[in-house]
């Protein structure tokens, strides 16, 4: 038996303490039980939610969303592709400063980004501003479905850039110099060699970006597109049609569950081959020449449209004073509020997926796999069918649960919990098992070698999943809608109420102040993260 | 000092471990040799105590760790180890790495005596990925000497560096282990590395110990064919024994076993063929292998064809007749 193996074997026939066993089971049931109540709603629905949505509404919405979902992904792929292997494999002036410019708009929630962008463009906006000198009188109108696509790709273009460039710095380089040394040039390499090898890279951004496109619910808001998620929040807020929101909200569950499916298919079919085991060789650099002058137009069009010109309108909103109301200020208290409650569902997620990641790690059965599956399966579901199911679970379970803190607080804990998962997860798998052994034959006991051996070498990937958390909380704008106590305001809610009654510059400072709160933790989102947030379905 | 008996372990179907028994004496440095998958590895995690055997009874020091109704956990053994990997405790200095297994007041004298005991005094406060591979080797050695163990285990210690360094390495952790007399067991696939280091070996196929001994037992009295052909080259001649004589294609030669038998297989080690060029020679050299400090000759000759090792300053030419004498040395009958 060679060593590798045995380390393999060495948890083999011992048994999962079961109060492990017991937390894990809670916490997984947790992650799927809503979804009885949303299935049990919406199968049970009368007659009149059956009018209010027909079949053919319900077609019509399914395809106006995959028609969104589509034409962001191929913007987002076209966009974060071709940069991503800019900054990674060519010899672009300012590599680094450029990939950390596209991975910043990731702290920018999507409703912050279709406002900014809605400001910059629209009619006496700061473009048109600033092109009228040029006699350009009028732009065309940034609304309905070009709008939301063109707010959705900024949001989700990092998540491709991410996940491509961690892939392309993890292929192994000589296959591309076989073809090389078999006649292909710089592009046919490219087409041949490196694209395809990207592939399961490029399937776990495609899902990424096409669930988010999915659950998006601020961004066609504001761009007045309509999709199955606004169609919910339409129906369960204005219509107060509990049974038709359940519904479509279902079709919408359903809808990411077949995208994570086609994905993990596509993923199967694809693998990275790696030739030399190790930390193997960087590709060598490809050398631009003259090409490096598009090359840097292309990421400063990119980087000035999605990153340098939202900001700038909502800096230049925040300092514009209002004739009526003066200048606006920061909305501080909701400001405290968000930080506080996506802190504590930070905390929360990180503290009770350990049992779950603890299990799948080191006493790998079918039983635990089944237990982290299920706790994992939350990151496909669309958030406003996580919090309409668990409006129908407080409904039931009465006025004490419904529109508390607590209720909003297992939201956002149920719905981000996989992102803490994948990524303790992942840094426990990075622990060689002979250091835990070591420590044992150093008289370490088993919950000693745990604490002095692995918690230490664990604890950066437990912190950067609880960062993910936070970020996804404080950015979260639809659970928020449908579950906040009566008078408890986030940021979000904030801003989002400003936007509602055409506000836009007097909530300006607030989006600020929310993307300041979010920008500290983007540097937690590394690359290594990025492809466990990949791996996270 | 260690006593296994008849010890069993399996994984589902496969049997890794197979009634093994062995035994070590204090101060003695012993190799499990075999090729991968034998269960050489899985053996010695059976002595550390990383994984239960099924039946069968191991004792360290006199005191039963693992029988029929007794367990020992590992931090209970007093057994120092040192990974095929190193295992390295990555988030600690060597002077933290060395101390791990040390109680709070003997820490900082031990690890000093250590740290002067393997040579890296000065290298106290670096982290491991700041080392050499030969230096990492070194203070996993220390790391797993720091408690004064009973028994060290060394797994695989040097399959992971480059061949032109082994040799370095190994003089260097048998300069380390040599004077403490602490007992030693090595488990190892390469017969070069047991050899030079082992005071005994025991070999090892499929989880059974087939054979133990000396270096010199080992190589010149093999128990079976595979024993020969895996502890170095191998001539197998067959042919009868006539009074204390073996007739085999290239002639007779004594051997050490009494009574006469119609075919017996006889082990002649291929430095023991030596070649003189004779042009009424009966052999003919058909191939030429140059190895560097000595030279493969292949010789067809009575309707076999033999191996022969020379040193290569002697030059016999491809295709030149030869007779073949058997020098002085020691032949065994294996069947």
């Amino acid at each position: 038996m060679s060593s590798g193996a045995a380390a393999a074997v060495a948890p083999r026939g011992r048994r999962p303490p079961w109060l492990l066993l017991v937390a894990a089971t809670l916490v997984a049931l947790a992650a799927v039980l809503p979804l009885a109540y949303l299935a049990l709603r919406a199968l049970s629905a009368d007659a009149e939610a059956r009018a209010l949505t027909p079949a053919a509404t319900v077609l019509e919405l399914v395809a106006d969303t995959a028609l969104l979902a589509g034409g962001v992904l191929v913007a987002a792929l076209l966009v974060g592709v071709p940069y991503a292997w800019l900054v990674v494999r060519t010899d672009l002036p300012g590599r680094r400063l450029w990939g950390l410019a596209a991975s910043l708009p990731l702290v920018v929630p999507s409703f912050v980004a279709a406002l900014a962008l809605l400001g910059a463009l629209a009619p006496r906006g700061l473009v048109q501003r600033a092109l009228g000198p040029l006699g350009v009188e009028r732009l065309p109108d940034l609304d309905g479905y070009w709008g939301a696509t063109l707010a959705l790709t900024l949001s989700t273009y990092p998540y491709v850039f991410l996940l491509a460039a961690s892939a392309l710095r993890s292929v192994d380089p000589s296959a591309e110099e076989a073809a090389r040394g078999l006649g292909s040039g710089t592009v046919g390499v490219f087409a041949r060699v490196t694209l395809p090898s990207l592939r399961p890279a490029l399937a776990a951004a495609s899902l990424l970006v096409t669930l988010y496109v999915l659950s998006d619910f601020g961004a066609v808001s504001l761009m007045g597109y309509e999709t199955l998620t606004t169609a919910v929040y339409v129906r369960y807020e204005s219509l107060l049609a509990l049974d038709s929101a359940a519904i479509l909200a279902l079709v919408l569950v359903a809808l990411a569950v077949v995208l994570v499916l086609v994905a993990s298919r596509l993923r199967l079919r694809g693998a990275i081959y790696r030739a030399t085991p190790g930390a193997g060789r960087q590709a060598r650099l490809v050398r631009l020449g003259h090409w490096r002058w598009p090359a840097l137009g292309f990421c400063a069009l990119v980087t000035g449209l999605f990153l340098v010109l939202p900001l700038a309108v909502l800096v230049s909103w925040s300092l514009e004073a209002d004739p009526i109301v003066g200048r606006a200020g920061v909305a501080w208290a909701a400001a405290a509020r968000s930080t506080a409650v996506a802190g504590l569902a930070a905390l929360v997620a990180a503290l009770i997926v350990l049992p779950a990641a603890v299990l799948a790690w080191r006493y790998p059965s079918p039983l635990t796999r089944l237990l982290e599956r299920v706790t994992l399966f939350p990151s496909a579901l669309p958030g406003i069918a996580v919090a309409l199911a668990l409006v129908f679970f407080g409904s039931r379970a009465g006025s004490i649960v419904y529109q508390s803190l607590g209720l909003l607080l297992a939201a956002y804990v149920l719905r981000f919990m996989p992102y803490a998962l994948a990524s303790t997860r992942a840094s426990l798998d990075a622990i060689n098992p002979h250091l835990e052994e070591a420590a044992r034959s150093l008289g370490r006991r088993p919950t000693g070698a745990v604490v002095s051996v692995v918690l230490p070498l664990a604890r950066s990937g437990i912190l950067a999943g609880a960062a993910l958390v936070f970020l996804s909380t404080i950015k979260e704008l639809p659970v928020t809608l449908l579950l906040r106590p009566i008078g408890f305001e986030t940021l979000a809610t904030e801003i989002w109420k400003g936007t509602a009654v055409g506000a836009y510059s007097e909530v300006a400072p607030s989006a600020l102040a929310l993307i300041a709160i979010a920008a500290p933790f983007v540097y937690l989102l590394s690359w290594r993260n990025a492809w466990e947030l990949g791996a996270a379905d | 000092m260690i006593r296994l008996e008849r010890v069993t372990k399996r994984f589902g179907d496969v049997t890794a471990v197979d009634e093994a028994s062995l035994g070590v004496a204090r101060g003695e440095v012993l190799a499990l040799l075999g090729p991968s998958g034998c269960g050489k590895t899985t053996l010695l995690r059976l002595v550390a105590g990383f994984e239960q055997p099924d039946a069968g009874a191991i004792e360290i020091a006199g005191e039963l760790v693992s029988g029929r109704d007794t367990w020992v956990p590992p931090e209970r053994r007093r057994v120092g180890m040192v990974f095929q990997d190193y295992a390295l405790f990555p988030h600690l200095t060597v002077r933290e790495n060395v101390g791990f297994g040390l109680a709070r007041r003997e820490r900082r004298a031990r690890v000093a005596e250590l740290l002067a005991i393997v040579g890296l005094e000065e290298l106290g406060s670096r982290y491991p990925h700041e080392l050499s591979g030969g230096q990492q080797q070194r203070v996993a050695l220390a790391r797993a000497l720091a408690p004064s163990p009973e028994l060290v285990l060394l797994d695989e210690p040097w399959s992971n560096v480059d061949s032109s360094m082994r040799e370095t390495l190994r003089a260097e952790v048998a300069d380390i282990i040599r004077p403490l007399g602490v007992t030693v067991v090595l488990v190892t696939h390469d017969r070069e590395e047991a050899f030079s280091l082992a005071d005994r070996i025991a070999l090892m196929r499929d989880g059974a110990i087939v054979q133990e001994g000396t270096s010199e037992e080992l190589y010149f009295a093999p128990a079976s064919r595979w024993a020969a052909e895996f502890v170095g080259a191998a001539n197998v001649l067959t042919g009868p024994v006539e009074h204390g004589l073996v007739r085999t294609p290239i002639g007779a030669f004594p051997v050490d076993r009494d009574g006469d038998r119609a075919e017996v297989e006889v082990l002649v080690r291929p430095e023991l063929l030596e070649l003189e060029p004779d042009p009424s020679g009966a052999g003919e050299v058909v191939a030429r292998e140059f190895r560097g400090h000595d030279v493969f000759y292949r010789v067809r000759l009575g309707g076999v064809e033999v191996v022969s090792q020379r040193p290569s300053n002697e030059v016999v030419p491809l295709g030149s007749r030869v007779r073949v004498k058997l020098h002085n040395g020691r032949t065994a009958v294996l069947r």
